[in-house]
């Protein structure tokens, strides 16, 4: 009885406390508060944790919620703490497409931090422009979009490219074999760096695409023996990678006579293949986990500490982990009446902020990020030894291989 | 002639993955007449294994070969108790039974091992690369072809040239007269989907060297396997040998003069065609109705 009567009063204290709390929510017509109450901004978190791409999201998933809990350690943002509301899309674009429906519309989030592949963000990108929210994309991809509800903070063609080809074409030669996986990103990559060795007098001697998860590449390196390429551009995505570079090593191939240039081989993908497979070829990205900034080892320790030793982290974790800062930053500048994802938009364009990989800053008119491209070679231990370093940021431009096209922020302009 | 010679070597190459991965599929289908879908799931945990035994025990791939084959003998032994027994003559109860079984090995993987791609050592003394007639070839996919020809010799010896074997063929033959001669059909029926299971077991082992170990990796074998075994003749080892190498060398022709996209389109369109006119596939077992 006694019992029964405690947990009476326990409830009736609950109802009280819910309707005290649940009240205001129901007169307020002033429909922003709700992005903001209680002292609490919601955020939505995309990452596939199940299925084929889970491999390399549950990595971004894991800096994105580190990112939040650093945060609201140090005291949330203008005294509000950060919810993250984590959905699992499953690596299938039109779950992506529900999910984000769910985040937007019944959980009211103010922005959504997610995705990895291409197609998933054209999967979201419908309701967002529909509800007029935001989205956060911190994965390198292959421009050629111009949204006014997506924040990119990952690099685009042009930011990988510029520095990369020239270099390699100095160094290794003019003949080119260019192998991909068989989607979009491989195509424009493709594209762009087919532009690029034509303005350098340089030979593209095969194009080649393989299908999306493709494991058998002994006849892919029949022919590199055959066509003797001075650089393999590889724009070969996910287990395919770790493939590709464990059969090149595994037939004796020589990556100081031939190597492999790589958009897309980060530490990830180097710890499944081996150090050995992996070493002597090269990749371009903004970051890397061995990066000398205080920044980064501040990053990296956190990272290990908080997810494991054995933990690496790589070039989509970095911007996954620095664009909840810059949310950070957009949202300290509003009132907490006018949080909403069109004010945080405003407030983030042309803010700077030191990344891990160095300073980077939000383009107002495209909304993609000014980034520090950096040449690696991978060595034997499964890190990457950074040979170049872009002299200065450089400027994002989602539309380089199209120069009829520009993104501005009124949206696509044609010239 | 020295890329006409690493060509022929690449199709026995690939073919000699197929084989590896359908000879397990082959023996239990052509026996038990049992549709394992999970296979291909078969295939990850022998990989997974390697990796475990790898990283747990320091113990190099060749010498994890054998434990494999058990570890993995054992689980098919004990799945075959626990489920497929009671699902003998309902063909689809068995193909949703396995297909769950699969779905289970795959989470249970991704939440012990994590879902990251793991990494298998390659053997030391075969990571070098040979001459063969003037073209280079890796020592291990070398291996990996003696190995699987091995092995293949091997389950042909058991079935032709064993008691056991021969068992095995009365029932395939027909189950209600061998069970009649004192033939315990349960008992081989289990033996048969044991060893098909290491069979699978050592496949997964096996390619891990080459390729990437994933908790998803099982899906793209399960379909070769699958493959190979209807191109080949469902009751047919001899099919299975065969239709493995020609896959082998087709594919990897295909591949050479276009890519590697069109070569598995035109060689599925092919299977198409061969089972359109000849449903049985290429090699049939007689058997007398």
């Amino acid at each position: 009885m006694k019992s029964n009567r405690r947990s009476f009063l326990k409830a009736t204290a609950a109802f009280g406390t819910v309707s005290l709390v649940g009240f205001p929510h129901i007169w307020s017509k002033n429909s922003s508060l709700a992005y903001a109450a209680d002292g609490e901004i919601k955020v939505g978190v995309l990452f596939s944790l199940t299925g084929t791409t889970a491999i390399i999201e549950e990595s971004l998933n894991k800096a994105t919620i580190m990112a939040i809990e650093e945060i609201n350690a140090a005291g949330g943002i203008n005294g509000r703490k950060l919810v993250p509301v984590v959905e699992d899309p499953a690596s299938d674009p039109a779950t992506f497409a529900e999910k984000a429906r769910k985040l937007v519309l019944s959980d009211k989030c103010v922005s959504v931090f997610g995705s990895y592949t291409s197609a998933s963000r054209k999967a979201v990108l419908p309701v967002f422009e529909k509800q007029n929210n935001l989205y956060w994309y911190p994965t390198l991809y292959e421009g050629r979009e111009c949204s006014k509800n997506v924040i990119y903070t990952g690099a685009v063609p042009n930011q990988q490219q510029d520095d990369f080809v020239p270099w390699l074409v100095e160094k290794f030669g003019k003949r080119w074999y260019l192998i991909g996986s068989n989607y979009i990103y491989p195509k424009e990559e493709n594209n762009y760096c087919k532009k690029l060795l034509a303005e350098l007098g340089a030979e593209v001697v095969a194009e080649e695409y393989v299908p999306l998860g493709h494991s058998e590449f002994s006849s892919v390196i029949n022919k590199l023996k055959a066509e003797k390429p001075n650089v393999i551009f590889s724009t070969v995505v996910g287990d395919s990678v770790v493939a590709l570079h464990r059969q090149y090593h595994a037939a004796g191939l020589d990556p100081e006579k031939m190597p492999m240039a790589s958009l897309t081989t980060s530490e990830n993908e180097v710890a499944a293949m081996g150090g050995e497979a992996a070493a002597g070829h090269f990749t371009s990205a903004p970051y890397f986990m061995v990066w000398d900034s205080p920044e980064n080892h501040k990053f990296v320790d956190a990272y290990k500490k908080r997810w494991g030793g054995d933990k690496v982290t790589h070039f989509v974790s970095e911007p996954s982990y620095f664009q909840i800062y810059l949310f950070k930053q957009a949202v300290e500048k509003l009132a907490g009446s006018d949080i909403s994802p069109t004010a945080i938009r405003e407030a983030v364009k042309g803010q700077e902020l030191v990344a891990p990989q160095g300073k980077v800053r939000i383009e107002p008119e495209n909304l993609h990020s000014w980034l520090w491209p950096k040449i690696g070679q991978c060595q034997a231990d499964g890190q990457f030894k950074i040979l170049k370093q872009s002299a200065n940021w450089l400027e994002p431009s989602p539309y380089k291989a199209y120069p009829n096209q520009h993104c501005t922020a009124e949206g696509l302009k044609q010239s | 002639m020295e890329i006409f010679v690493s060509q022929i070597m690449t199709g026995l190459s690939i073919g000699s993955i197929l084989l590896l991965v359908a000879l397990g599929l082959a023996i239990i289908y052509g026996v038990t007449g049992v549709i394992n879908l999970a296979h291909g799931e078969f295939v990850m945990l022998g990989a997974y294994a390697a990796w475990f035994l790898q990283t747990q025990f320091g113990l190099g791939l060749l010498a994890s070969l054998v434990p494999i084959f058990l570890l993995l003998a054992l689980f098919g032994w004990l799945i075959e108790t626990l489920v497929i027994r009671h699902l003998y003559d309902r063909p689809l109860d068995t193909i949703l039974a396995t297909w769950g079984i699969g779905v289970m090995a795959q989470q249970a993987i991704r939440l012990t091992a994590g879902g990251e791609l793991r990494y298998v050592q390659m053997p030391e003394s075969l990571s070098q690369s040979v001459n063969i007639l003037g073209a280079t070839d890796s020592a291990y996919r070398l291996f990996i072809l003696f190995l699987a020809l091995g092995l293949f010799a091997l389950t042909w010896g058991i079935y032709r040239y064993t008691s056991f074997g021969l068992k095995l063929r009365a029932i395939t033959q027909n189950r209600a007269v061998a069970s009649s001669f004192g033939i315990n059909a349960g008992r081989i029926y289990r033996s048969t989907f044991a060893y098909g299971a290491g069979m699978a077991g050592l496949a997964g082992a096996l390619v891990s060297p080459l390729k990437s170990v994933s908790p998803e990796m099982g899906t793209t074998y399960v379909v070769d396997a699958f493959m190979v075994v209807v191109l080949g003749g469902t009751q047919s080892l001899m099919g299975t040998l065969a239709s493995s190498g020609i896959l082998g060398e087709l594919s990897g022709y295909l591949a050479f003069y276009s890519n590697d996209t069109i070569a598995k389109a035109l060689v599925l369109l092919a299977i198409v065609v061969l089972i359109r006119f000849r449903p049985q596939g290429l090699f049939t077992a007689r058997v007398r109705a």
